[in-house]
């Protein structure tokens, strides 16, 4: 075991892979406090935080000046004025940039927590059965607390796949006894561990998108056609214009006025072949976008992708070709594949939501 | 709401006023609100010691811009000159002092050589300079604007330096970006008169001869004379403090209202846009239109608050180099004192002490690490030779720039203070014996006083150092130099933007025209 403190790997199931659990502790963890923690996440972020009471998570963009996404990730409001902030990338340069005439303090806490995502649709029985009495009760997005050992045991009802799921967050020391205490009373209910590809499918089939392979993160593009906009990536409900300020929000404005450059689709693709880093044509060969993220879903039985399209292709009924090359005993083929432009996820059991969270 | 026409402008320095008065022409509403309880900023004149008045901060007038004279007349308003061109004499600690006029030298020993390389020398660096002053009146293009009027503005500025023909523009591009002491180097032989010159190029700045950056600096200084504006060196009847209450009577006469002593506590936000000022009394004050003379992180980090700012902007403001490095010294003595060897009529010349280049680069060599030079290099004028109101009958007052000394001394501001007061006496001491038992009263600001009395942030000249990373489109920062500021409403007028500090009032004009352009766009 690499921490041998905190999780190796964690818990997830769909009717695929019954019940998996995924470690979250190298995930980027910030702890904001502080009088003025909540007028700073609110010019950091893009989106009303003052809307996500304590007890509460939301998803969440933060741009740069220019409108152009550093990263998304989750706000925890673990209580009143006492914020958690998760991301792929590291962010303390920016939180710490950021904070300049704000009285909040700021640390990045990734090691001092042990998370563990534990996703399926018998996750929450997993829950009840290590003593998290009344999990299923959390709406999704919630926050709640159990005793867990001698200590405390967080639990929120959020995750990267589109099914029924939990982050469970912990003290590094008692990661492994959490972690015990799943395999033990979760072994009826098909609990095991979770590798990085499973979740990639888990997570494309929620139509989630992921920084360094969905989009570049602002601060890390050099040229300037390479970072987007949350509009550009589908997550122009994220952004919430009647706050006064917000960083971008000048350059946002201004793009909603003007038209954004590009626009993020999901597409479903003919075949069974995965389309990564396909072009994507429109009816006369002009390459009209690409592809950010691609793999055949088990869940949805389709050959699913996202795709960055450059504005105005994309539409719902637009004729698009994918270009995809594949390779069988070593030979490398193409194929042109038909792609159809889907609105909404493809896979959205309605468990997903349902509360109380059902047993299966 | 009626008060939105109100054009708010905070503060009543030479570029307030200038900018007040061409809104007030232009039929604006405007109200002028000053900190201090009298105008000019770091324009002005007052009395350091009982009887003894002086320019407290800029002291010279070289670079005023002969259309807003013309424009404003300020003749009419009561401007006069006590002196409207003085020659430049390098002190010598021995042997001959160096007169020089422009291009020539008017007494003292040269070489040949040196004296035809000063005439050309001069000749070139006024070309290259008026390059430069060109670029006064116009709006700096912005990045990235990529708009017909950023596009057309960028390519004057290119074709005025095309302008110079083949030869002059690739010694342009050789030079703007290096140090003058490498230039004096290759042009001159006598340590004195590179001196001289030198000092121009640093005066007010954060550099030493051999810093890069220096020869725009320079060019900078002599930008005002290049663009014939007022015809050199001069010193305003009454000190600068009558630029500046000539330039409020005319603001006045056009209809605004110059209120002093009403220091502003905030700039009101009403959603993402300017709604007045709040004064430190209280009073609230509404205006459409707030256009700020103070520099640009008091007047955004203070004043507007790094909340209501972007997260780069802000960055970029703080990191706006604004550390003065100039200290100010002033004299009140009882009598004419006497340079040696300095013929009586040249005391009321500007005198520099400034040996030579390496003396120059000595001194500025302590203050980058915190300590005032023991040494320093000066500019001083006796105004009191010229006019006779600035000190009683037969006493006189001296006023000098006194270089370096940093705005965060390692010492405490007092002991580095009490020190450099000391040194400075000193060394003047060396240049006209008998001077110390003149000194009826002194004072000396140092660049932390500067900020304290003239509300500058690190006291500089410029309110911000002059450097190819901070001028033109990127003054003060990339993103926000066209006057406006990214709140809308708010505007910036003083030395902290293009085309920088120096009592020009260029600034404030085209902060009035970028307000006037703002109204016709929306
Ligand atoms: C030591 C020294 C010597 C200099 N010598 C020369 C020289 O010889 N010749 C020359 O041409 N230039 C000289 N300069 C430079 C010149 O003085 C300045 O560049 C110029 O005066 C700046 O003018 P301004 O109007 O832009 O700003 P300022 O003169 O700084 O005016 C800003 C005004 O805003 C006011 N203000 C700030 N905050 C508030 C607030 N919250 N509420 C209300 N009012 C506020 C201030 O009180 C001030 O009056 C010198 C500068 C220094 C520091």
């Amino acid at each position: 075991m690499r921490h041998k403190d905190h999780f190796k790997t964690a818990v997830y199931q769909t009717p695929f892979h019954p019940r998996t659990s995924f470690d979250l502790t190298p995930m980027t963890k910030h702890r904001i406090t502080g009088k003025d923690a909540l007028p700073f996440l609110n010019r950091l972020i893009t989106r009303d935080i003052a809307k996500i009471k304590p007890g509460r998570v939301g998803y969440c963009v933060w741009c740069d000046d220019n409108g152009q996404v550093i990263d998304d990730g989750t706000v925890f409001h673990l209580r009143e004025g006492d914020y958690r902030l998760c991301s792929q990338e590291r962010q303390l340069d920016w939180l710490t940039r950021s904070a300049h005439g704000f009285d909040v303090k700021i640390v990045e806490d990734t090691h001092e927590v042990a998370a563990l995502a534990l996703q399926g649709p018998t996750s929450c029985a997993v829950l009840k059965a290590i003593g998290c009495t009344g999990a299923e009760k959390l709406k999704p997005f919630d926050i709640a607390y159990f005793p867990f050992a001698d200590g405390e045991l967080m639990v929120s009802r959020t995750g990267f796949t589109g099914d029924l799921g939990y982050e469970l967050w912990i003290d590094p020391a008692r990661a492994l006894e959490l972690w015990d205490a799943l395999f033990d009373k979760g072994g009826n209910h098909g609990i095991r561990p979770m590798g990085t590809h499973a979740l990639e499918v888990a997570r494309i089939e929620a139509g989630f998108i992921q920084a360094q392979v969905d989009f570049l993160p602002a601060d890390q593009a050099i040229r300037i056609d390479r970072s987007r906009s949350p509009f550009e990536l589908d997550l122009g409900r994220l952004v919430d214009f009647s706050k006064p300020n917000f960083n971008g929000r000048r350059a946002l404005l201004e793009e909603r006025r003007r038209g954004s450059r590009y626009r993020l689709v999901r597409l479903d693709i003919e075949g069974n072949k995965p389309a990564r880093s396909a072009y994507i044509y429109d009816s006369k060969r002009n390459v009209v976008g690409t592809v950010t993220s691609a793999e055949w879903s088990p869940s949805a039985k389709s050959n699913i992708a996202l795709a960055s399209m450059h504005m105005p292709w994309g539409r719902p009924g637009d004729e698009l070709w994918a270009e995809i090359y594949y390779q069988r005993e070593l030979k490398w083929s193409r194929v042109m594949a038909r792609c159809r432009v889907v609105e909404g996820a493809f896979f959205d059991p309605p468990r997903r939501r349902a509360t109380p969270a059902a047993d299966f | 709401m009626t008060d939105r026409n109100r054009i708010i402008i905070v503060g009543a320095g030479h570029n307030g006023l200038v900018c007040a008065a061409y809104l007030a022409r232009a039929r604006r509403e405007v109200l002028v609100l000053e900190a201090s309880d009298r105008v000019g900023g770091a324009a002005i004149t007052r009395e350091f010691a009982p009887g003894f008045r002086v320019s407290a901060c800029a002291h010279i007038c070289y670079q005023l811009d002969a259309g807003i004279s013309r424009e404003l007349k300020l003749g009419a308003h009561g401007l006069k000159t006590a002196h409207a061109n003085l020659r430049t004499v390098a002190l010598a600690t021995e042997g001959d002092h160096l007169v020089l006029h422009g291009g020539r030298l008017e007494a003292g020993l040269l070489p040949d050589k040196d004296r035809a390389a000063l005439a050309d020398y001069h000749d070139r660096m006024l070309r290259f300079a008026r390059v430069l002053g060109k670029q006064h009146n116009r709006r700096p293009p912005r990045i990235g604007g990529g708009g017909r009027s950023e596009l057309i503005a960028a390519a004057m500025l290119g074709l005025d330096i095309r302008r110079l023909g083949r030869d002059p523009m690739r010694e342009f591009m050789r030079i703007a970006g290096i140090n003058i002491f490498d230039v004096l180097e290759e042009t001159f032989e006598t340590p004195l008169l590179k001196g001289a010159l030198a000092l121009d190029a640093v005066l007010g700045t954060n550099l030493g001869p051999r810093s890069n950056n220096s020869v725009l600096t320079m060019l900078h200084r002599l930008s005002g004379q290049a663009t014939g504006v007022t015809g050199g060196l001069s010193l305003p009847a009454g000190g600068m403090g009558a630029v500046s209450e000539a330039l409020a009577a005319a603001a006045r006469a056009g209809g605004a209202t110059v209120r002093t002593g009403s220091p502003v506590a905030s700039i009101t936000l009403e959603g993402d846009r300017v709604s007045g000022v709040e004064l430190e009394s209280g009073e609230k004050l509404a205006a459409g239109t707030v256009i700020s003379n103070a520099d640009p992180a008091r007047t955004l980090l203070q004043l507007v608050g790094a909340r209501h700012l972007e997260t780069g902007f802000v960055h970029r403001i703080r990191n706006f180099r604004s550390k003065g490095m100039a200290a100010k010294l002033h004299l009140a003595l009882d009598g004419l004192p006497g340079f040696a060897r300095l013929a009586a009529q040249r005391a009321g010349d500007r005198l520099v002490i400034a040996p030579d280049p390496v003396y120059i680069d000595r001194a500025f060599d302590h203050a980058k690490y915190g300590q005032c030079s023991p040494d320093p290099a000066l500019e001083i004028t006796i105004p009191s030779i010229h006019d006779r109101t600035l000190a009683p009958a037969g006493r006189h007052v001296l006023s000098a720039i006194v270089q370096y000394a940093p705005f965060d001394p390692r010492a405490s501001t007092d002991a580095a203070r009490a020190e450099f007061l000391e040194r400075t006496l000193g060394l003047l001491e060396r240049y006209a014996p008998g001077l110390r038992r003149q000194v009826v009263a002194s004072e000396l600001l140092l660049p932390a006083d500067i900020e304290r009395e003239f509300r500058i942030t690190g006291g500089h000249w410029h309110h911000g150092e002059l450097a190819l990373d901070q001028i033109l489109m990127l003054r003060p920062v990339p993103g926000a130099a066209q006057y406006a500021m990214p709140v809308d409403g708010l505007y910036l007028c003083g030395a902290g933007c293009h085309p920088g500090g120096g009592v020009m009032g260029a600034a404030g004009r085209n902060a009035a025209h970028a307000v006037l352009g703002g109204e016709r766009a929306a």
